[in-house]
């Protein structure tokens, strides 16, 4: 027997002929649907996927993307990225974090800009490579600067039991982790004085798949209930996106309004209980979490329990950390493009002064952000 | 430009384009520089000359080692302009407390390179410095060959021409990569490093039809698709399906959400080649073991001048542009 290959996982679901084959199903049913349909991929996983596989043009006209906030670096405001940067420059500090966090821009630059100014900033894979990086350096001060939805959070949760039950000495956190339910929430349901447009034209959510493994699908029950917006959990391979468009048409077609998950092979109703209870032990939701773009979102980010103040360094540098709103930039239309109000290539300044190596607003950030997404596959589109 | 270097500065890709035009460009301004060959091409035509510093970390990598990445590194520049290599210099600048027994060991990396090459180091250079001054040991090569075949040129590729690749991509960004983040790999994933002198100067003894060679060092084969692409103002149609990559690095792609296109490569090149020379092309090259995948990934149109398209097997296309940025992984 052959050894089972990376690719016999995948193969399956980047094969040609299903991508045609379901293109060819939702095209036909598509042409039931009453009026064209928007739906927001919430996560910056399903925007990357949608851009790089092509999927918009495999679609009918009268189905569109409405790229969503779900990019952890994208939406990080510039408050708690200068955050980061003060952080990264005290003495005798190493600041880490995750891959594409290091190229934000905040008022102050970037972790890049820090780390040529000589701090010493390092990005891991795993929050839990921080361990090998504490036990190196016995003498500096390592400060986790902690993002990413519900689907990094438990890492995060996990190296902080680890920390506590060590009784590591050297390891402090700076939490950013943010949720899913709370912005899609705040999309549909607006009450935010910072965001002039009130109306946004989501009519679906294409729900993430892996955030849904740690938090079960429960966590979008509320939205074809209260907020008559159908819910289809879906993975990233190109058949997981085109299978969940076409569940989605047929929803409206059939004038159902449901949660359904295409990403069957590992989303339950109820998800990772165990991830969930370390959240829940060192977690709590913050009142508000500013997000680039969107402002305010209640209910939106998590923090350290008052009872780890101890390794919380938003509270042990409080006195250095800035607490003054800043601004986005002028002409920066994120907020827009984020409500599915504007795509990004109706922004006056895309593709021109922010690009992907001069980012100015958070959705050119990463890979995921929908304009930089647009910026390396869309332009052609 | 940033106030500070960064290191997306260094990574073959649009900032490192950026440093190079606005800072070197601009105050060395030449036309043999200008015309931003592999290797300049001087004395009417008949000498190939080029120089590449080596900063690998780690120094010891499966496939290969700094010294054989110096002298590869330069060689197969010399080669990419139909040269076979003769003259090198070797300049060395060593940290304090290095281990003499490695540098012994890079050094004879060195020699068998050379004589595999045909090429010999003639002059050379040696600095300690202080500890912290490099990173244990930098190491910089020049050299000269002789221009075998002359005229060709990354500036003149047009539809008669196809596009094909050496082997399979992203062998030594993904070794680097695995190995400097300590990931651990149960594969026999190595370097593709090697020396190319012995396929390009088959193809030119076979009197192959070559427009323009050139090997996929940063920034990979994304970096140099897209230089040409602009230098011949072309559009260059890459079949997605046919860009060879090994079970090994795919897996490393998909773990950390690189594409093999973007990664560096060390004895892989890309070839310009006119449409009849195919075939014979592919002959010569498989004859070799280092590119017994050699196959062709696309073909010149006038589509979208100075772009890559990347066309799907279901029917999409987009884009393949010069990656930007350090290599970062994606977060989820």
């Amino acid at each position: 027997m052959n050894k089972l290959q990376l690719k016999d996982l995948y193969d399956g679901f980047r094969n040609p002929e299903v991508i045609k084959g379901f293109s060819k199903l939702i095209n036909e049913e598509a042409k039931q649907l009453k009026y064209p349909i928007n739906i927001m991929e919430v996560c910056g996983g399903h925007t990357h996927s949608i851009m790089k596989f092509g999927l918009p043009q495999l679609l009918p006209e009268n189905i569109n993307f409405i790229h969503g906030p779900g990019c952890p670096v994208c939406i990080m405001p510039k408050e708690r990225i200068d955050h980061a940067y003060i952080l990264a420059q005290q003495e005798d500090t190493i600041l880490v974090t995750l891959g594409d966090m290091i190229k934000v821009p905040g008022s102050k630059g970037s972790l890049q800009d820090a780390r040529a100014k000589g701090a010493d900033v390092r990005f891991v894979y795993s929050p839990l490579d921080t361990l090998k990086i504490a036990d190196e350096n016995p003498d500096k001060k390592i400060i986790f600067f902690a993002i990413g939805f519900e689907t990094t959070t438990p890492m995060t949760t996990a190296l902080i039991d680890i920390v506590l039950k060590r009784g590591i000495k050297n390891i402090f956190f700076h939490i950013n982790h943010v949720t899913v339910p709370e912005v899609m929430v705040e999309l549909i349901d607006s009450r935010d004085e910072h965001v002039d447009s009130y109306n946004n034209r989501i009519d679906a959510f294409l729900g993430p798949s892996h955030v849904s493994v740690i938090t079960g699908s429960k966590i979008y029950e509320k939205f074809p209930k209260k907020y008559h917006r159908p819910v289809v959990v879906a993975g990233f391979e190109p058949v997981d996106v085109m299978e969940a468009i076409l569940m989605i048409v047929r929803q409206f077609n059939e004038s159902r309004c449901e949660l359904e998950v295409e990403y069957k092979r590992s989303v339950s109703y109820e998800g990772n209980l165990k991830a969930q209870a370390l959240i829940e032990k060192y977690f709590e939701k913050a009142d508000l979490f500013k997000w680039r773009g969107l402002g305010n979102v209640p209910e939106s980010g998590y923090r350290l329990r008052s009872e780890y103040s101890n390794i919380d360094a938003e509270k042990i540098y409080s006195d250095i950390l800035p607490k003054e709103e800043i601004e986005d930039h002028k002409l920066c239309i994120c907020g827009d493009i984020l409500r599915g109000m504007a795509k990004p290539n109706e922004c006056t300044i895309f593709g021109t002064a922010c690009k992907p190596s001069t980012p100015l607003g958070s959705c050119m950030v990463s890979s995921e952000g929908a304009c930089a997404a647009y910026y390396k596959y869309g332009n052609l589109l | 430009m940033n106030k500070q270097i960064t290191l997306a500065m260094g990574n073959g890709g649009e900032e490192n384009n950026e440093l190079i035009t606005k800072i070197f460009y601009k105050a060395f301004k030449n036309e043999i520089l200008e015309k931003s060959e592999d290797a300049a091409v001087i004395h009417n035509g008949e000498l190939a000359f080029s120089t590449d510093s080596f900063t690998v970390n780690p120094l010891f990598f499966p496939g290969g080692d700094i010294g054989k990445l110096a002298i590869c590194g330069t060689c197969n520049d010399l080669a990419m302009m139909g040269a076979k290599p003769k003259y090198l210099t070797c300049s060395v600048i060593i940290e304090e407390g290095f281990a003499t027994r490695e540098l012994e060991k890079i050094v004879r990396s060195m020699k068998k390179e050379l004589e595999d090459n045909g090429a010999v180091v003639v002059s050379g250079d040696t600095k300690v410095v202080p500890r912290g001054s490099v990173d244990k040991i930098f190491i910089n090569t020049t050299g000269i060959g002789v221009i075998e075949k002359q005229g060709i040129s990354s500036n003149n590729i047009s539809k008669e021409d196809v596009i094909l690749v050496s082997r399979d991509l992203g062998r030594h960004g993904a070794t680097i990569f695995a190995a400097r983040e300590g990931i651990e790999l149960t594969s026999d994933l190595q370097s593709d490093c090697a020396s190319l002198t012995h396929q390009v100067q088959a193809l030119i003894k076979a009197g192959v039809n070559i427009t323009a060679l050139r090997d996929a060092t940063r920034g990979g084969v994304s970096a140099v698709l897209n230089e040409w692409a602009k230098q011949s103002k072309i559009c260059i149609e890459v079949n997605e399906d046919t860009i060879p990559v090994s079970e090994e690095v795919e897996g490393i792609c998909e773990m950390l959400g690189f594409e093999a296109v973007n990664l560096a490569n060390e004895g892989t090149f890309v070839l310009a080649i006119k449409k009849d020379d195919e075939q014979k092309t592919l002959d010569i090259l498989h004859s070799f073991q280092n590119s017994n995948n050699a196959v062709k990934i696309g073909n010149v149109s006038d589509a979208y001048l100075g772009k890559v398209l990347l066309l799907s097997s279901y029917g999409t296309k987009r884009f393949l542009d010069t990656p930007t940025g350090e290599l970062l992984p994606r977060i989820c």
